[in-house]
């Protein structure tokens, strides 16, 4: 009798297994909701009293006194702020499962130039860790490849969503990493002299890379204009035309204070649209980028300082020091599944320097405007995606708690596997007996 | 030449700063003092005289001599203690064998090491500095004072604090070991008889000292067993003069870790990353089992794949004595701000939070009686700060230890190293975006995919 209840038991555990496989959280929905009774911090048109509506995935109004659609779900946020949902512009969310498990990672693809490798295609929307970052506001995050001089085209992404396409969020950009002669880590046992000569090797490999693609665009055109031959097939220099043709950004990571002024001069020659990534040691030289106007997307603020020499909390400042000589600057986690770190990032940078206000524009507007898509994401206004959440206070606080959350329009149910542990094992059934 | 007079300059400097390693004396005025133990008393003054807290109070008259510290509007909280990290040391990892009970970090002190100073900067005035995980039973481990300015490794042991050891679940002796060196433990059936059979041998051990002990002064024949500083240290462990602090992730190694202990009469036992703890909090507290935890990481390596953010507040509402740890030259230097999230996972008060990175972990090292609250008697380690220490904009101010001012921010020196290669110009770049592998330095690449913890 105890055999039959055992296997019971367990047929029971394998039916609500197979039940919930694959529902990973609950469904998000769309539809037309007024945010009422809020406090909605809009960023670029300040502190708003009153209701937001959202209707066929868009704001469709802002206001103090607004009419409610008749077919409105009310969201009473009585004593609740709004804000619109923040902005990662550098992770491997969605990329990487589990990163000690190579075949779950799909960030860093074999070879040294790889433009042609796409995040948007690797980006699982299923990933554990999407539900489990967006449930803390942030919303969008560049998904971007890492590994070699060219590690692949990075994807602006929304978190919701069941295939890339519908997660796609309007900005692609091509990685590069600009060669440095810094030491990587402390394992890094290469001498000065290799570094220096690795740094040379590479920067002649990139600058022989360009004169190609130059080349290759005066053929394309040519091609394309009818008066030329058609080109073999070579993904790497078609991955790269938007760039020279001026269409799509570099994200060009540089972090050493020498290889960031290099790097202003590089980009000056190639004339090309460069958004500088990393930055660690951007303070050191933050004149010159804001001289160059070279937009800086900069993090993780929680790192170590680049040398023993520096200030415990260079790291902390960094982004508040760009800010205040004129550099654009946001905020990245750099991070993948700890992504929900980013207003945590935000906080530290406000708290070192940046002020709370700069480092709220770092992970909202100021990215959006780097991506160029702020007439969409970025700040809470009529006609702009409805991509926002909503808290009991303010979002940098560890105390703060997400009340809401949506995304292009869609509620999204504040679920994921860490909460569902919490709800199954906070008082665990059974607890000690048997 | 100037590079040499100026780091001669510095370490006069950097000498006067730090002071003497004598107890220092000092009174902490009119600051919201936070003792953990005995609430939040408010406009409270807190007085150390040689090392020690001696007086808690409103209004203290200053003794003449002792060095004033105005914290009016300021937090004062017991110094933050990190039960898992690894600075301060130069070897991590004796990754040769499953068992290295002999082996002893706090003979691999290094005083110079710059995260010591910035891990003072966060608030942090011990550590337990840990081996790694290599082996299921690695090394000794030792509690560290945060005395940066000296350069003797003597002045930073934490003298009669509770000898430990690291023990090591799951993936990473596995891997060292079955996977990189044929040999057991390649599964989790493989860690626990590695433990089986290390105890069983030192049960021996025992005895054959314990015979030679009572015979030798009536049997002149009596010969001594050999001496074996490996299995001496396992029979410390079974005796209770050593606790156990074992790397663990997965709920049934947790599970089969408290089994051993239990057939061996072990006792004092600490759980450290322990990321599935929040799945057998129950047994975990009904051990009397700690356990020590991060603030969210989670996902990088297949065994932490299944784990929540909420572990933390899960395992304090089970009981179990549970704290908040780094295991990272970076994370330590935020350990308030980790303790925080525990309000954002599951709700704890400020005094749940803040138990998480002071009383708790010293409980897990054994020196509950010295430092880890605000109390008269108790060492005098103390952090300051500007704005609640659970805040985003929280800034440490000053930070204290044994009586002497350790951190100040307004007499923070840009460059405070205590090591300084005067041929350079200006010190290596360093990029080290993450650090996830504290636990696995010292391992040969080999035996590695990926080495994280």
């Amino acid at each position: 009798m105890k055999f039959t209840i055992k296997i019971l038991a367990f047929l029971m555990l394998g039916l609500s297994t197979l039940s919930t496989y694959g529902q990973q959280v609950s469904k998000p929905v769309r539809g037309t909701f007024a945010l009422t009774n809020a406090t909605i911090e809009t960023i670029t048109n300040g502190s708003v009293q009153g209701t937001l509506v959202i209707e066929n995935g868009n704001i469709s109004a802002i206001g103090p006194n607004v009419a409610i659609p008749p077919d409105a779900k009310v969201v009473d946020c009585s004593g609740l702020f709004v804000y619109p949902g923040l902005i990662d512009g550098g992770t491997q969310l969605g990329l990487v499962e589990v990163s000690s498990v190579s075949l779950t990672a799909d960030a860093n693809e074999i070879g040294d130039i790889k433009p042609e490798m796409q995040a948007l295609t690797a980006v699982n929307p299923n990933a554990t860790a999407i539900p489990v970052t967006r449930v803390e506001g942030v919303t969008t995050t560049l998904v971007a490849p890492v590994g070699g001089t060219i590690p692949g085209t990075a994807s602006l992404i929304n978190l919701v969503g069941y295939t890339p396409d519908q997660m796609f969020a309007g900005f692609k950009g091509v990685v590069v990493n600009y060669p440095s002669a810094g030491r990587r880590g402390r394992r890094d046992r290469r001498t000065d002299e290799e570094r220096k000569k690795q740094e040379e090797k590479q920067l002649k490999k990139l600058n022989d890379l360009w004169d190609n693609l130059s080349l290759y665009h005066k053929l394309d055109s040519a091609a394309k204009a009818g008066s030329g031959e058609d080109l073999d097939y070579n993904p790497k220099m078609e991955a790269l035309l938007p760039v020279i043709r001026g269409e799509m950004p570099i994200l060009l990571e540089v972090n050493q204070a020498s290889a960031i002024e290099s790097a202003i001069k590089w980009v000056g020659e190639k004339k090309v649209k460069a958004i500088f990534t990393g930055v660690a040691e951007g303070w050191r030289v933050a004149d010159k980028i804001a001289a160059a106007n070279i937009p800086v997307v900069t993090g993780p603020v929680f790192s170590m300082p680049t040398r023993t020499s520096d200030r415990y909390d260079t790291p902390y400042a960094n982004a508040g020091k760009m800010h205040k000589a004129g550099v654009k600057v946001a905020i990245r986690s750099n991070d993948t599944e700890n992504v929900r770190n980013l207003p945590y990032n935000a906080g530290f940078a406000a708290a070192y320097g940046m002020g709370k206000e700069a480092a709220l524009k770092a992970v909202t507007i100021v990215p959006a405007e780097i991506f160029g898509v702020a007439d969409r994401l970025g700040s809470l206004e009529k006609g702009k995606s409805a991509t926002l959440f909503v808290t009991d206070g303010d979002p940098f606080e560890t105390k703060t708690h997400v009340k809401h959350l949506f995304i292009d329009g869609w509620n999204v149910p504040l679920d994921s596997r860490h909460i569902r542990l919490y709800n199954e094992f906070l008082e665990r059934s059974p607890g000690l007996e048997k | 030449m100037k590079k040499i007079i100026n780091s001669i300059l510095f370490t006069c400097v950097a000498l006067s700063l730090f002071g003497q390693l004598d107890k220092g004396d000092i009174l902490i005025k009119n600051g919201t003092v936070i003792t953990i133990t005995n609430g939040v008393l408010e406009e409270t003054d807190v007085l150390i005289q040689n090392g020690k807290i001696t007086r808690i109070g409103k209004n203290l008259r200053t003794p003449s001599g002792t060095k004033e510290v105005d914290a009016t509007g300021m937090h004062v909280m017991p110094g933050i203690i990190d039960a898992h990290s690894h600075i301060a040391i130069d070897a991590v990892n004796e990754a040769t064998n499953p068992v290295t009970a002999e082996v002893f970090t706090g003979d691999a002190i290094n005083p110079l090491d710059i995260s010591i100073y910035r891990a003072l900067a966060g608030g942090v005035t011990s550590s337990h500095a840990m081996h790694g995980s290599a082996n299921a039973i690695g090394g000794q481990c030792e509690t560290i004072k945060h005395h940066y300015g000296s350069y003797n490794p003597e002045d930073l042991r934490m003298v009669g604090a509770p000898r430990t050891i690291k023990f090591a679940l799951g993936e990473n002796p596995m891997r060292v070991h079955g996977e990189g060196r044929g040999i057991q433990p390649r599964t989790r059936m493989g860690v626990e008889q590695v433990f089986r059979k290390a105890f069983s041998e030192a049960k021996v051990y025992m005895k054959a000292w314990e015979k030679y002990n009572n015979e030798k002064n009536t049997n002149p024949k009596a010969s001594a067993p050999e001496y074996s500083y490996r299995l001496q240290t396992l029979a410390d462990i079974l005796t209770g003069d050593v606790i156990i602090h074992c790397h663990s992730y997965r709920a049934d190694e947790i599970l089969m870790l408290m089994n051993v202990c239990k057939d061996f009469g072990i006792k004092r036992l600490c759980f450290q990353h322990v990321n599935e703890g929040f799945k057998v909090a129950p047994e975990l507290a009904e051990f009397g089992a700690t356990a020590s935890v991060f603030a969210d990481w989670w996902a990088y390596k297949f065994e932490v794949y299944y784990s929540t953010a909420y572990n933390a507040s899960i395992l304090t509402r089970n009981g179990v004595v549970t704290s908040i740890n780094s295991d990272s030259g970076e994370l330590i230097r935020h350990l308030y701000h980790e303790a925080g999230k525990t309000q954002r996972y599951g709700d704890l008060s400020d005094n749940e939070a803040l138990s998480l990175i002071t009383i708790n972990p010293a409980k897990q090292l054994g020196v509950e009686d010295r430092i880890g609250s605000l109390e008269v008697g108790k060492d005098g380690d103390v952090a300051i700060f500007k704005g609640h220490p659970l805040s985003v904009y929280a800034i440490p101010q000053m930070t204290i230890v044994d009586g002497i001012v350790r951190f100040d921010i307004n007499m923070d020196p840009a460059d405070v190293r205590m090591d300084v290669n005067p041929e350079e110009d200006l010190p290596a770049f360093f990029l080290e975006v993450k650090e996830y592998d504290n636990c696995m330095q010292g391992v040969h690449h080999q035996h590695l995919f990926f080495h994280r913890h």
